[in-house]
């Protein structure tokens, strides 16, 4: 019964501040409403019983995605007063195409019979698991990550810098 | 209220996923086209992690997931990036009035 409560709950803090960001007028309300997003959506990881992932979320997301775009929303704008809407004739087209698109696929989601076989409720934890199969099953895609985690961050402070500073 | 199952959490991911389509499309700053993306990004993550849960805690749906938030983290770093570096050629980040990456 409280997991119920829970899970709307988590829903709602996913999906509410979700439509400020695509709604709202303010860069920087868009911004910060991305925070609760990733904080419901850990939420609803913790429901599911996948601490790590969750984990994970909290730290990724909050502690780094989400500090970057808002550096991105700083960098890039005068603060706050800008005014970032859209005309409501450009709107409108794709308003009704992912209407359609979410009618379509919530009718699939209801109507389909899904398995329900749910391990309960001893669950004790799945670092420990999820850190054998990346070690053994998983290893290779684990290295090509590492990999592209170095490549990135090389080709992020190379594409920033300023260009007159390569000839140096 | 009735018992929550896999389908309810597919609806909210199917929700978040057509709020980031949703951003993507209208929205004119690239920055807020990014923030559309990791709610692309999320809601596939939630799928994952709600299909291993129903299908008895199986954990390779979290590995990857994991490798999603990785992907993630890496992309919106070299977005950011170019966000940047696009915003000092032109002097604005609205996509319709880009028209130039380099000098």
């Amino acid at each position: 019964m409280e997991l119920t409560i829970l899970f709307y709950v988590f829903a709602a803090l996913t999906l509410l501040p979700a439509f400020v960001v695509v709604f709202s007028r303010s860069l920087i309300y868009a911004a910060f409403s991305l925070l609760f997003t990733f904080l419901g959506v850990a939420g609803l990881y913790v429901l599911l019983s996948a601490d790590f992932i969750a984990v994970a979320q909290i730290m990724v997301y909050i502690g780094g995605i989400m500090i970057l775009l808002v550096f991105g929303v700083m960098l890039t704008k005068q603060a706050t007063d800008v005014e970032v809407s859209t005309g409501i004739m450009k709107t409108l087209p794709s308003l009704i195409i992912v209407g359609f698109a979410l009618g379509t696929l919530v009718m699939v989601v209801t109507g389909a019979q899904w398995p329900q076989e749910v391990l309960q409720p001893e669950v004790q934890g799945t670092a420990l698991e999820i850190g054998e199969l990346l070690m053994t099953t998983f290893v290779l895609p684990f290295e090509v990550a590492g990999i592209l985690l170095l490549v990135a961050v090389m080709g992020a402070a190379m594409i920033a810098r300023k260009p007159n500073e390569v000839q140096s | 209220m009735m018992e929550i199952g896999l389908s309810h959490y597919l609806v909210v991911s199917a929700v978040l996923f057509c709020l980031g389509i949703l951003a993507l499309a209208t929205r004119r700053n690239a920055v807020l086209m990014l923030m559309g993306i990791e709610f692309i990004l999320n809601s596939a993550n939630i799928n994952l992690i709600a299909f291993s849960h129903y299908q008895g805690l199986n954990l390779e749906g979290h590995v990857f997931a994991l490798f999603v938030i990785i992907l993630a983290a890496a992309e919106a770093a070299v977005a950011l990036a170019i966000v940047l570096h696009v915003y000092r050629m032109n002097n604005t980040v609205d996509a319709d009035r880009i028209s130039r990456l380099k000098e």
